[in-house]
């Protein structure tokens, strides 16, 4: 085989599993293209197995789930009861919304059939018969791209009945969402799917794999971790789990965006490199700029302050646990040691910002999309999303009262832990890191005088004042 | 108790192909409820924008009531009440599009497009301008932040964009982006 080139090199540190095809010279999203390249052999492989096995190789695999919660793919697939009789379906969550994170993107629209394979893999071993692709609306081209691609897979009967002359039968849809981002919920998800309103369900008892979609148990996947389906069953569980560190097996890909030269897409294996090291291969910073602060896992991770040192947890020759101090820079990009440091892994979206950025600005845009976000169900989160919004607001309009941190801080913790979904940590998470990590710059804009400022406008804000009277429409409460 | 009575404002009839196109869709899902998203979708593809009437056409369809449609086009962020310009534009506001520069291409795209950004808000999103050729959303993330800031055309995405582009990105969008269908006729 001929060796892969690119169109836009990979960086020598990276390791592409999942992006391979991405930015491959010569490469289309045809069938034809993925089956010359070895496409569709694991599937047949995997279909010689028994589902059980195939459900077990994932497991051995400990492939964490790559959408936010970083749950194990293989345990969340052993949820669905045993004996159940009702149908069972799969469901390819394809809303990547998290602010930060572009990386399904690139998969859906240069390799739709890599994930499409994974989905079949996965549907065989959790004995699924539907799966749905949850599409956020604004893919519209993602949405035709898969669309195509299952009606390839369907003439070579990757899909349909009897496929491949197994006694297995897959139907396989496209379902686009409208902009919501509370959609990427699994649960808001699942009401999407219905036809309802995204309000997502309370947990338990309402856990996908046991009371998932139409009340069935069902199985909802991030892209990336579908992805790693195909993988694994090529591999072996056992030979997947010895990339990355222990219990963050894999590769895993990384967004960077913000304040970098070159900001984009990296996938490396899980652990392998850490922070600095994630910048540099971004570029570095903008010229005479200094880091101030990293967002590591998408927009609803705790902020990062650079010149904090964190502590963390590491063996030491003996075997022995010991305390370690180490600087942003060496902070390892895994699930284990973002945790450690207060932060997530997340989605893998790294956002990036230097000494030029106001973090009570920042936290503004943040607060601004988490209260258009809230889907509305919980007060806490409804009323209290739309609260930090306002308060920043005022902040960055130097028209803040002095204790404004303070209100900040206690309007955010009283929203976390308090909601059905995790949308309500999700947004006070950033609201209580950044108050906590730059009290400084809170303080002084709390105590800064009335007085606009037209250098950091917020156009909504702007337009609230001059509104005009609302025009006669067909109404309700809601986004 | 008011009882809601629908505006009977736009005719709404649906074209053979496209009843065709919702009939397959219903056929996706054990349940007919769950195809209304994809509905509401082909409806606003096929008229630039869900009336009322579409409204009560689709709870029929479906076997609903009309608050089960109402409730999903005023809760969902891209499906709109009101028709919209020629060619409808998305600009990302959010975290890393914001940095990179989006909130002054919102103004450029605003001024030469003549769209009056005071009529922009949370409630009326949707700024139109007023030759009916343009209309511009402010809308939350777009999942391509390695390439802020970006926009939508209609469907076409535009990374990288910088103020400098813009006159020459209208442009650019008149020839590559479908126009609205409701306006289309124009064209």
């Amino acid at each position: 085989m001929a060796a892969i080139t690119y169109t836009k090199k990979p960086h020598p540190k990276e390791r592409r599993m999942i992006f391979k095809n991405v930015d491959r010279k010569g490469w289309d999203p045809s069938i034809e293209t993925y089956i010359k390249d070895g496409g569709y052999e694991v599937l047949k492989k995997a279909l010689e197995m028994k589902p059980e096995d195939v459900a077990a190789e994932v497991k051995k695999s400990s492939v964490r789930g790559r959408g936010g919660a970083g749950f194990p793919a293989g345990v969340k697939w052993g949820f669905i009861p045993p004996n159940n009789e009702k149908p069972v379906y799969l469901v390819c969550n394809a809303d990547e919304s998290e602010p930060g994170t572009f990386k399904d993107r690139y998969i859906i629209h240069q390799d739709p059939h890599q994930m499409i394979e994974g989905m079949i893999i996965t549907a065989y071993a959790v004995g699924a018969k539907i799966a749905y692709i949850y599409i956020r609306g604004e893919f519209p081209e993602g949405a035709k791209i898969l669309e195509t691609a299952i009606e390839e897979a369907k003439k070579k009967n990757f899909l349909g009945k009897k496929i491949l002359g197994k006694n297995f039968e897959l139907e396989m849809y496209v379902h686009r969402g409208a902009g919501a981002y509370i959609c990427g919920e699994e649960t808001g998800l699942l009401e999407s799917l219905e036809g309802k309103r995204a309000y997502p369900r309370i947990k338990p008892p309402y856990f996908p794999a046991a009371l998932g979609l139409y009340m069935c148990p069902t199985i909802v996947n991030n892209v990336e971790t579908l992805c790693h389906v195909k993988h694994i069953l090529d591999m072996g569980g056992e030979e997947y789990a010895k990339i990355g560190r222990p219990n963050n097996t894999g590769t895993r890909i990384l967004c960077v965006s913000g304040d970098v030269q070159k900001p984009g897409y990296f996938e490396v294996e899980v652990g392998a490199i850490t922070m600095g090291e994630l910048i540099e291969m971004a570029g570095g910073m903008k010229e005479g700029r200094k880091l101030k602060a990293i967002i590591p896992g998408g927009s609803s991770a705790k902020v990062l302050r650079a010149d904090d040192r964190y502590k963390i947890k590491e063996k030491n020759d003996k075997g022995e646990e010991v305390e370690k101090e180490i600087g942003i820079e060496d902070i390892l990009l895994d699930f284990d040691t973002l945790a450690a440091v207060g932060s997530m892994a997340g989605s893998g979206g790294v956002i990036i910002m230097d000494d030029s950025r106001s973090m009570v600005w920042a936290l503004n845009n943040i607060n601004e999309f988490y209260a258009h976000e809230s889907c509305g169900q919980c007060t806490p989160c409804r009323e209290g999303s739309l609260w930090m919004k306002k308060i920043t607001d005022r902040l960055v309009h130097h028209r803040g009262a002095e204790d404004d941190p303070q209100t900040l801080t206690s309007v955010a913790d009283n929203i976390a832990g308090r909601t059905i979904c995790a949308f309500g940590e999700a947004c006070a998470w950033p609201t209580q890191s950044f108050v906590l990590k730059f009290p400084e710059e809170f303080e002084q804009a709390a105590k800064e005088g009335e007085g606009p400022d037209h250098e950091l406008r917020n156009f909504r804000t702007e337009a609230l004042a001059g509104m005009k009277p609302s025009q006669p429409q067909l109404t309700m409460a809601g986004s | 108790m008011d009882t809601f009575t629908p505006a009977k404002t736009d005719a709404f009839e649906v074209p053979k192909d496209l009843e065709k196109r919702i009939d397959e869709v219903i056929t996706h899902y054990p349940d007919k409820r769950s195809a209304a998203g994809m509905v509401l979708h082909y409806i606003q593809e096929h008229m630039g924008f869900i009336s009322d009437e579409a409204v009560f056409w689709t709870a029929e369809k479906l076997d609903l009531q009309p608050i089960n449609i109402l409730e999903l086009v005023t809760f969902y962020p891209m499906y709109r009440q009101h028709p919209v310009g020629k060619r409808h534009i998305r600009v990302c506001r959010t975290l890393s599009c914001a940095m990179c520069g989006s909130y002054e291409v919102l103004d450029k795209l605003c001024q030469e497009t003549g769209i009056d950004k005071t009529t922009m808000d949370h409630h009326h999103p949707i700024g139109i301008s007023a030759d009916g050729e343009w209309s511009i959303e402010f809308v939350e993330c777009l999942a391509s932040c390695g390439t802020a800031p970006v926009l939508m055309v209609e469907e076409e995405l535009f990374e990288n964009v910088t103020v400098e582009s813009i006159p020459d990105l209208l442009k650019k969008a008149r020839e590559k982006a479908e126009p609205n269908p409701i306006n289309a006729a124009q064209d």
